[in-house]
Formats: C-alpha cells, structure tokens, sequence
C-alpha cells in the first residue's frame, strides 16, 4: 500500500511537469500578450502609451523570448516558491495572490464533496429502500430537476433571494467584512464556515442530485443479490442488511466516480465564486484570463489541475480502503 | 404466467389476438417505447417548440432584439388582462399603454397604466423588416402585437429593448451553439474513439494520454482559458463559431472515451471477424459495420451532451468570455442582469434563466428516454 501511495505521488510529479508545459502554452496562445491588453486599456482610458515604452514594458518581463525559455524562467522559480509576478497587479508575486485563495479553493471544492456525498448516500439509500414510495418518488423527482439547474443559476437565485427579499446590500464574501485581509484565525474560520452553505449549495446541488440518482441505482442492483437474501434468511436486522450489507458494496462506484465529479465541482466553483464574490482562485483567474496575465492564469489553472489530482488519488485510497476486492500492487 | 391466464387469452378473439402478435418493427418497437416515457416526450414537444421559435425569429419576436426605445427603460412585464375595470370579460386579451414620467426623488422612470385605453393584441400584424430562409423572403409579419403604445411581455432592458425579443433571438444562439458543437464533437469524437479501439498499439496509447491530458484539466477553467484565444476584434459571427469549436474541442474526449469503450466490445463480435476474413479493410469495417452499431449510443450520449454544451455557452458568455454584440445569448443576458440593483429593482431581467433550465431539462428527459430506447438491458 505504501509503495503504491509513493508510485502515485512520483507519477504525480511527472503529470504536474507535463500539466505545467499544458497550462503555459494554453495561456499563451492567445494572440498578444500582457502588454497588448495593456496597451488597449490604457487607450480606452485615452492616455496611450508610446510604442518605446511598450517595447520597454515587453522586455523586462522577458515577453519577446522565445515560449520555451519563457517557461523555464517560470517553471525555474517554483522550488523557491516563486510563481513569477502578476503584471496586471501592480507586480505583486504571484505566489501572494494566489496561496491564501487555493486555500479558499481546496477548502471549499473538497468539503462540497464532502457534503455532497455525505448527503447523496444517505438519500440514495433511503429512496432505494423505499423504492416506489412516496418518499422515493419525491427525492428522484426533486433530484431530476436539480439536476438541470446550473450552478450559476443557483448562484444568482441565492444571490435575488438575498437581495430581493432580506435586503442585501452588498454581495455575499466567504467571510464577514471585518475579517477582510487578516490571517487565517479560529474567528475568521468560524465566520468562513457560516458563510459556506450557500456557496456550497449552489455548486454541489447539481451533484447532489446525480450521485443521488446513481447511489438509488446502485443499491437497487444490490439488494436483489442474493447474499441480501442470505443475510436476511439469517434473520438480521433490516438496519443491518442495509447498512453493512448493501450500502457498503453500493457505495463503492460512487468513490470510483469522483474523478468525474470534482471537475464539475471546481468549474462550479469558479463561476459561483465570480458571482457572489468569494476570495477563492476562480475571480482572480477570470481577472487573469481577460488581462492576459500569463504567470498568473497559467498558476492558477495549474492549481486546478493539482486539486483534481489531489482529489483523484485521496478518491483511489478511499476506495482501497472501503473495497478490499482492490490491491495494489 | 399462470394457467388461467393462457387459456384467458387462448379464449379471445381471434382477429385481436393476431393483431397483438403480429411482429412489430424494431423502429415501431423503440417508438412505442419511447412514447410510454412521458417526460421524454414532454422534453421533445417543448424542444421542438424551441427550436421553431428560434428557427424563425422574426416572426415570434414582437421588437427587433437590438433595437431599444429610450422612453421605455426598463419597463416591467406588462399584464395580459382578460377582464376590464367594469369587470366585463374580453376572449381577445388587451394590454394597457404605458406613459412613463421621471420621478424626481429617484430619477428613475416610473411607468403608470393608461386604464381608459385599452389595447386588444392583434395576430399576424405587420411590424419590422426581417428575412426568412437566410433572405430569401422578405417580411414583416409577426405573431402578435398592438396597434398604439407596446406590448413587452417579459419587459424591456437598461436601453428600451424587449426581454421576449431578446430571449427568442438569444435562445438563436444558446440554442444552435449546442447543436453545431455536438455534431463537430460527434464526428471527432467518433472517429477517433473507434480508430483508437480498432488500431489499439501505439495509436491507441497515444489517443489515450491526450485524452487523459485534456481531462486533467477542469473543464470550465480550461474552456475559460481557451476561449480568451479568440481574438477581440472578430466579429460576432465568427467569434461565435470559434466558441463552438472551442466547446467541442474539449468535449469529444469524454465521447471517445466512451465510444472506445463499445467498439472494444464490438472488435471481437463475429460479425467483425467475418468481415475481416472476408477482406474488408479498415474503412469499411469502421464505416460498415461497427459505427451503424454504434450509433443509437451514440444518439444517447450526444444528447445527453447537449445541455453540457448549452451551460457551458452560458458560462463563458455571462463570464464576458463568450458571445459578444450585437450577437446575444441567453448568458449573456444573464450577465446584463448580474447586478445588485438590477435584482431589487428589475427583477424580470433574470427571465432568461427559465428557458435555459427548460431546455437543460428537456434534452436531459429526452436523453433519458432515447436510453431506455436505445439501450434494452437497462429496463428500469
């Protein structure tokens, strides 16, 4: 078990190397570069910069090289910790802007997993058990509709509710406004996890909804097996037929299908994040992404790819764990 | 089956009873069967509805979309009334004409109700110029509308425009971007999924870490960062299709992964080896025999990709990545709406919410239904 954690991290190492290349050549593709956008903002504002100075502006970030050696300056900096520099934000390093909110990121994208499976298997499992019933009727037809209604548009509904009908003035945060800029403390972190339903409802309810559906799916197939009808013949519990029996072996495809889940959840989480104004990567990569700050939306969509690879293999050892079928090896 | 039941039917007529065994063809079979799944019929009558309303926009949109009127700004729906003020009941509903004046404390437009001046809505009256059948006829007839004052059903915009206008010649896009991106991803998606199970080797290995490459990336972020590829001074038209390509980039891989996956299956069927046997190449035993094999599975999993590419659309649109003017999609409607005071004040500019969720949950009730068609073994 050991040596295939360590196998997996080493692999991990490799794909980070290989997503790195990805992210920078993606983020460069676009025709121009920092000093373009840069360029048309300071026309729209109507104070155009001579040509001189946008040469001057190109070659201290080193933005006429050649990709590859543009690369290996980034990539170069990451042992130091250094992620290169934000242009568009007054120079500020990259690694600054962007840790306190992969935090934010990590913290908010691996609890809606969480929370969306730690209500999705246990609602699965009650509409199994009640298969036909009303109960049962009522969670699958609620999860068909959830299921089609976009994270966005979950987003802008909590964020009408709030304002239309309890008067909201300002947009949503993570945390209260007085917590703004201080460092992670007890307080700030009780204030961020009162702030955190909503947010989570919003990117996880479409989820919810699909993991639903398919535990429900998986539980049927295994109640009709026949070791379920052994283990009642012995004459256990209901409860314990359910739980230890049925759930334990219906639950396993559901750990195998967070690969496909958590991109959805970090997707959810960018365009949430972008409406209610959380501190989190997905604002500040949108700001990157328009202003062409290469280092920047190159790091973060680096991250993104990091969570998903976290998320992957924490999902892989989990279910090694929980199916004793699987061995490593 | 027990016995009383067969002799039960042993003992019916017999011209009935030949009509409920007479073989019915698969296609008559797989209609029946769909047709049992109410949902997936109600999502294919309101698709079609849809997607004629969008086919011909002129004719279902009272207002041109682009074009505002500055004495009405953001005017709120206005009612359909059936009875008036004497309580007498009209089957033509009427609408009241709106007169706006500027309320000097908030300097905004308060619109009030010409009550003595009743409008009844007229069908089929001649209003703006449009073209049918990429100009082929020229027109101005519409659906509905008045003959004095207006009639904004679901309101107007920041700049005088009709949000049902706007939601129709939105829906244009939001709805045909699913369309267009689906098919280039069917074709892609297809092509290479079965190639790479068909080859298998090097091809096969090399399709494959693309494939995982490509999905190591969250999609939307990825979509985010390609999308900014476009460049900002395209046009309208063409930054749509490169948006449409952009979609489908990304998303033929989760298609190719899954067709892979059957075609595997499908190598070692007799019927392929027998084709080989008898000499057919590649080509042929690709186009021949395993893609018509393929195809009700694919009819499920493209439709089932439609809404992810519709949201997507959305998304980059509403994030100002996406479509841009005169161009309008239902994200970007949205985005105009994403405003505080827009939410207490305009709330009706969220409107084009309802159709998208309608149309992610229609195609998701007729994905659903084409499954239980296509697919047998899945009898729920």
């Amino acid at each position: 078990m050991l040596s295939f954690v360590i196998r997996r991290l080493l692999l991990m190492i490799l794909m980070m190397i290989v997503i790195s290349m990805v992210s920078f050549v993606i983020i460069q593709l676009p025709p121009g570069d920092w000093v373009t956008s840069y360029a048309a903002h300071l026309r729209a504002i109507s104070s155009p910069a001579s040509e001189a100075t946008l040469e001057a502006l190109r070659e201290r970030y080193g933005l006429g090289e050649p990709v590859w050696r543009q690369y290996l300056f980034w990539v170069s900096g990451f042992p130091r910790g250094d992620f290169g520099i934000a242009m568009s934000m007054q120079d500020t390093p990259v690694a600054d802007l962007v840790l306190p909110r992969f935090g934010m990121s990590l913290l908010l994208s691996l609890s809606t997993l969480v929370v969306v499976l730690g209500l999705a298997i246990p609602f699965g499992i009650i509409a199994a058990v009640n298969r036909n019933g009303p109960i049962d009727y009522l969670f699958s037809t609620v999860a068909f509709f959830a299921l089609s209604i976009p994270s966005f548009i979950v987003a802008l509904g909590i964020l009408f509710i709030s304002v239309f009908y309890f008067g909201a003035v300002s947009i949503g945060g993570l945390y209260d406004a007085q917590y703004m800029g201080e460092p992670m403390n007890w307080a700030k972190f009780k204030s961020t996890l009162e702030h955190m339903p909503g947010p989570m409802l919003a990117i996880g309810l479409g989820g919810l909804a699909g993991t639903m559906r398919i535990m429900r799916g998986n539980m049927l197939d295994v109640l009709s097996q026949q070791f379920i009808e052994t283990a009642r013949a012995k004459g256990l519990r209901e409860r314990v037929v359910v739980v230890k029996h049925a759930a334990r072996l219906a639950v396993n495809p559901i750990i195998s299908r967070v690969g496909i889940h958590l991109p959805e959840i970090i997707g959810g989480e960018v365009i949430v994040s972008v409406i209610l104004g959380l501190p989190t990567l997905g604002p500040l990569f949108l700001r990157a992404v328009l202003a062409q700050d290469m280092y920047l939306a190159g790091t973060i969509i680096m991250l993104f790819a990091l969570i998903l690879l976290i998320g992957n293999l924490l999902a892989d050892l989990v279910l090694a764990w929980s199916d004793p079928r699987i061995t490593y090896n | 089956m027990d016995a009383t039941d067969t002799r039960q039917e042993a003992q019916a007529p017999a011209p009935e009873e030949e009509q409920a065994f007479r073989p019915l063809s698969v296609r008559r079979l797989m209609w029946r069967r769909f047709r049992r799944n109410r949902m997936a019929m109600i999502g294919a009558v309101l698709l079609s509805c849809m997607y004629l309303m969008i086919a011909v926009p002129g004719f279902f949109a009272p207002y041109e979309f682009d074009r505002g009127n500055p004495r009405y700004v953001f005017v709120a729906p206005q009612a359909l009334h059936f009875l008036d003020d004497e309580g007498g009941f009209h089957v033509r509903p009427f609408v009241y004409p709106l007169t706006g004046k500027r309320d000097p404390a908030t300097m905004r437009v308060v619109y009030t109700e010409d009550r003595e001046n009743p409008q009844a809505i007229r069908f089929f009256v001649r209003g703006y110029d449009y073209t049918l059948f990429f100009g082929l006829i020229e027109t101005n007839i519409q659906l509905f509308g008045v003959d004095e004052g207006t009639i904004f059903l679901a309101g107007t915009d920041g700049r005088g425009r009709d949000m049902l206008s706007r939601i129709i010649n939105g829906g244009r896009v939001s709805l045909t971007i699913g369309l267009l991106a689906i098919v280039i991803m069917v074709f892609v998606g297809t092509a290479i999924g079965t190639l790479s199970a068909y080859r298998g080797g090097w091809f096969d290995t090399i399709v494959q870490r693309v494939i995982e490459l490509i999905r190591s990336f969250p999609q939307l972020p990825l979509w985010m960062a390609m999308a900014a590829i476009i460049p900002p001074g395209w046009p309208s038209i063409w930054v749509f299709f490169g948006i449409t390509i952009v979609l489908a980039m990304i998303e033929w891989t989760s298609l190719a992964r899954e067709i892979r996956g059957k075609a595997l299956a499908l190598k070692t069927a007799d019927y392929v080896a027998a084709a080989e046997v008898a000499g057919a190449r590649a080509p042929r035993i690709i186009f021949v025999h395993m893609i018509p094999n393929l195809s009700s599975h694919i009819l499920v999993t493209a439709t089932l990709a439609v809404p992810t590419i519709i949201l997507a659309e959305s998304a980059l649109s509403f994030l100002g990545l996406g479509i841009k003017a005169p161009m309008t999609s239902w994200g970007v409607l949205l985005s105009e709406a994403n405003k505080i005071e827009i939410f207490r004040l305009s709330p009706w500019m969220l409107t084009p919410a309802i159709p998208l969720i309608l149309t992610v949950m229609s195609f998701n009730f007729l994905g659903d239904g084409l499954r239980d068609v296509a697919d047998p073994h899945s009898s729920r």
